[in-house]
Formats: structure tokens, C-alpha cells, sequence
């Protein structure tokens, strides 16, 4: 079966993009299937730094597309899990060095030999953005529970509706389920009230995200971790699962106002 | 060359280039502007480009391949100007301007309903999300919401079935009797002629609401209440 291949953006910065894929990406491969991700953010990679593997990176993605390299000898392979694999981004370069159409030649090369391919966007609607989602068959929207990041999400899935990239799904990462009960955060509900698209996933906020990135080792590896499980949870989701939306309130109420948000078009 | 070239027509404007394409086949000027931009990588490099496409109807993936190719020559393409409806809706759709300036509105000029663009409705059946600015010369009907972000400047009424949070602005060239209607009238501000409102007072209700001028010359909002 040919890749499925997956853009994580957001418009904003500081969302949660980076995190997301490195997360999707573990919680995919440690489910058997095989995974590249692509580290769209060129000029300033981290996707590398969050997933631990910065110190064996000998090729980028500009040196396959400039064709100084073949493109598995820039793909690396993860410490832990033998089928995921990083293409990194140039640091010393800018997004000029890539095209919508490069990217199209790259991805298509990596379609019939692995299950996803995850490509994390740089912030913003400008050629970088445009060459991140160029090859995508499905795009990700991820956004926080904040006015400003809703706005750009707005936006951002607005171009990808006129772009016909086909409906995006909704992430709401770092959701704080005491701040929404006092009404000091947007809730999920007024999110996809204004956004209008279907919800994928909701992140709680959870210090080990934070931890766990600096140790380069995605929280999605931690089985006790909530924001963990809620990654997990979707990437079961993007296989075509039916997997129910977390607990995030003790009393369940949210939950029941969530599910019934999910099923509603 | 010499035939590519008088297909295409360029001039300078106050803040970057205007070319003007004619009715040929588009896949010819296209390969025409093209061929023009590599003779000349110095001149066109940088340049913010406004695209005059007079009647040519383009659709979006058109427009978005011109665009691509003209970004990776390092040309930033912000207007396209077309004759075409179809034309301007794509390029409004992608972010594009479709107009380079913005006629000057006549003060204190009475408009009748009459004199709006000929009864003409601009109809869109989507909602429009943060980013998306219509401009049009008459008025303006949407079967969707306006969200925050969204702009719509009409110079007639604008009709929203569906939420309003975004900014619109009615009787754009100073029509003070155009009104602006919602199901919901949550405004991030509203203009009609030359008023202002930032604060129409907020309705917790979801009624549905008319904003207009009213007669002590400010604008207001007014439930709407079946006769």
C-alpha cells in the first residue's frame, strides 16, 4: 500500500508542530509501521533536536534535492525504532533552496516503500508553508486553545480549502481542562465551534512534553504520560481506527461534550 | 521573441510591476511571461508583480502553478486583475489582491439602491475564514459565517446567513442607507458609508440582527422581528 503522506502545520508559531510529528511519528512506528518524517522547517531544524537525533546527521534534505547525496543516505534511522526514519532539514540554508515541486519529486520516491510520511511545516503561509504541504495527500491543523493560534489555524485552513488539499483535520494541543472549567481557555467546543472542521485530537498540557523533548526522546514513548497516550491515540486514528477522545476531566463531562462535538459534521 | 512579447505588456507602478496579458491562450502567455522573466532574471528579480489577465477565466490550480513559478524566480505575485468573476473570486481565494488602488470614495454622495451595479449580488456559499477579503461593487450575500479576520467591502448591502465575527464594511462609495444583516451579529467591527462601530453592544441572544443608519446618523443594530 502506498504511503500516506502527512503535513502537520499551523500558521502560528510555538503550537506544537515540531512536537506533534516527532510524537506521531514514534507512536506510528512503535505500531509497526514504517515512517519517514521530513523536517519541512529549513534554516531552523529542531525536528532532529526533539527526536534525538541531531549528532548523526551527515546529509540534509537540500543536499538529496541540490543531489549531493542519494536520498536514503540523508534518510536516519531512529535509536530505538528500526522503521522510523528522519530526513533533516538544512540548517545553513534557507527556504529558497527548496521548491513545491522538489518536495513532489522527494515524497514520491518514499510513497511505495513505507506506510506514512510525516512532514513538519515551518511557521507561517510563505514558501515554506507552500512546500510543506505541496505533497501532502492530508494535512494537519494544530493549533492551542489561544485566540491568536485559532485565528491562523482559520487561516491557514482557509488557503489549504482554496488550495483544495481536501478537508484538514484538527489538533488542539495543550488544553488545560481546569483553566477551560473556570472559563479562563477557549474549550475545545468553542475551537471547533469557529473552525468548522473535523477534530483529530486534543493534547492535554503536560509538563513531560517538555521534558521530553529535551531529552530527545518523544513523550509519546512514555505509557504513563496523557499527552503521550493522547498521540498515540491519534495516530491510531489516522490508521482508520475508531479510538474514543481522552478523559481529560475527572467528572467526564467534557469528554461527553467532546464526543458529541466529534460526531456531529 | 519578438512575437512573445506583444503578447505581454509592462509598466512600472508606484510600488512594483503591472503586466498586462491579453485574451490569448493562456498556456501560451504563460510560457510567454515566463520566457520574458528568464531573458531578463536581473530585472524581474524581487519584483512585486500585479498581473492584468483582461478576460481570462483561471482557476485556482492556473493560478497557483502561475504563482509558483514566478516564486521560484523570485517574483512575489499580490494582484491579479481580471474582467472575469471567475478570475477574481480565484485570486481573492488565494490571498490575491484584485485591485491596485481603491477608488477614492465621493463624499456626501447619495447612492439609491437603484444605482448599485445594477441590482447585482455577489453570492458565496462557503464560510469565510480569517484572511479572505472580498471586495465588491454592488451587493453581497453569504451563505456561511464571516469569521474573525474575514473582511467584505461592498458598496451595496451584505447579507450573512450565518455568524458574523469578521469586519464588513456596506455602502462602501458612501451609501449611507445600505444595511448589513446576520443571523448572528458578532462583529470584530462594522462600517457602513463612512461610520464607524467598534461596539455595537453585545447580544448574548442569537437573533437575528440589521445593522443600519439610523436617524440621528449613527449606526446601529436592530433585532430582526417578523411583521
Amino acid at each position: 500500500m502506498p504511503a500516506q503522506v502527512i503535513t502537520v502545520t499551523s500558521g502560528k508559531g510555538g503550537v506544537g508542530k515540531t512536537t506533534a510529528v516527532a510524537n506521531l511519528a514514534v507512536a506510528l512506528a512503535s505500531d509497526g509501521s514504517k515512517v519517514v518524517c521530513i523536517d519541512g522547517d529549513i534554516g531552523l531544524r529542531n525536528l532532529d533536536v526533539v527526536m534525538g537525533l541531531e549528532n548523526r546527521i551527515v546529509y540534509d534534505i537540500v543536499d538529496v534535492i541540490e543531489g549531493r547525496c542519494r536520498l536514503r543516505q540523508a534518510m536516519i534511522r531512529d535509536k530505538k525504532l528500526p522503521e522510523l526514519y528522519l530526513i533533516p532539514a538544512a540548517q545553513t540554508r534557507d527556504k529558497s533552496a527548496v521548491s513545491p515541486s522538489d518536495m513532489n519529486r522527494l515524497v514520491k520516491d518514499l510513497r511505495t516503500d513505507y506506510d506514512f510520511v510525516l512532514i513538519d511545516s515551518p511557521a507561517g503561509i510563505e514558501r515554506g508553508f507552500r512546500n510543506a504541504i505541496a505533497a501532502a495527500d492530508r494535512v494537519l491543523v494544530i493549533t492551542n486553545p489561544e485566540v491568536s493560534a485559532v485565528r491562523d489555524a482559520d487561516r491557514v485552513i482557509g488557503i489549504l480549502e482554496a488550495e483544495e488539499k481536501g478537508p484538514a483535520a484538527l489538533i488542539i494541543n495543550r488544553l488545560n481542562p481546569a483553566l477551560v472549567k473556570n472559563h479562563d481557555m477557549l474549550s475545545a467546543e468553542d475551537v471547533l465551534d469557529l473552525l468548522a472542521v473535523e477534530l483529530i485530537g486534543i493534547v492535554p498540557e503536560d509538563e513531560t512534553v517538555i521534558i521530553s523533548s529535551n531529552r530527545g526522546a518523544p513523550v509519546a514513548f512514555d505509557s504513563k504520560s496523557k499527552a503521550g497516550q493522547a498521540f498515540r491515540n491519534i495516530a491510531r486514528r489516522l490508521k482508520g481506527e475508531s479510538v474514543p477522545f481522552l478523559d481529560l476531566d475527572s467528572h467526564g463531562s467534557l469528554w461527553q461534550r467532546i464526543q458529541r462535538l466529534a460526531g456531529r459534521k | 521573441m519578438n512575437e512573445t512579447k506583444s503578447l505581454l505588456q509592462i509598466k512600472g507602478l508606484r510600488d512594483g510591476l503591472l503586466i498586462s496579458l491579453d485574451d490569448a491562450p493562456w498556456e501560451e502567455q504563460r510560457a510567454a511571461l515566463i520566457t520574458q522573466v528568464d531573458g531578463q532574471p536581473a530585472f524581474f528579480q524581487g519584483a512585486r508583480l500585479a498581473l492584468d489577465v483582461a478576460s481570462q477565466v483561471l482557476h485556482v490550480n492556473e493560478l497557483v502553478e502561475m504563482r509558483d513559478q514566478l516564486s521560484e524566480r523570485g517574483i512575489f505575485l499580490w494582484a491579479v486583475i481580471s474582467e472575469s468573476p471567475t478570475t477574481e473570486k480565484t485570486a481573492q481565494l488565494l490571498g490575491l489582491a484584485t485591485r491596485i488602488s481603491k477608488p477614492r470614495p465621493e463624499e456626501n454622495r447619495q447612492f439609491s439602491v437603484e444605482d448599485l451595479g445594477d441590482e447585482t449580488a455577489l453570492f458565496l456559499n462557503r464560510t469565510l475564514r480569517s484572511g479572505t477579503r472580498i471586495e465588491f461593487p454592488g451587493h453581497v450575500v453569504i451563505l456561511g459565517d464571516v469569521n474573525p479576520g474575514a473582511e467584505i467591502i461592498a458598496e451595496g448591502n451584505v447579507i450573512i446567513w450565518g455568524r458574523l465575527r469578521g469586519m464588513v464594511h456596506a455602502g462602501s462609495n458612501g451609501n449611507r442607507s445600505a444595511v448589513i444583516c446576520a443571523l448572528d451579529l458578532s462583529p470584530t467591527q462594522l462600517r457602513i458609508a463612512d461610520e464607524v462601530s467598534a461596539t455595537l453592544k453585545p447580544q448574548e441572544s442569537t437573533r437575528p440582527e440589521r445593522a443600519l443608519i439610523n436617524e440621528d446618523g449613527r449606526l446601529q443594530a436592530e433585532f430582526w422581528e417578523p411583521k
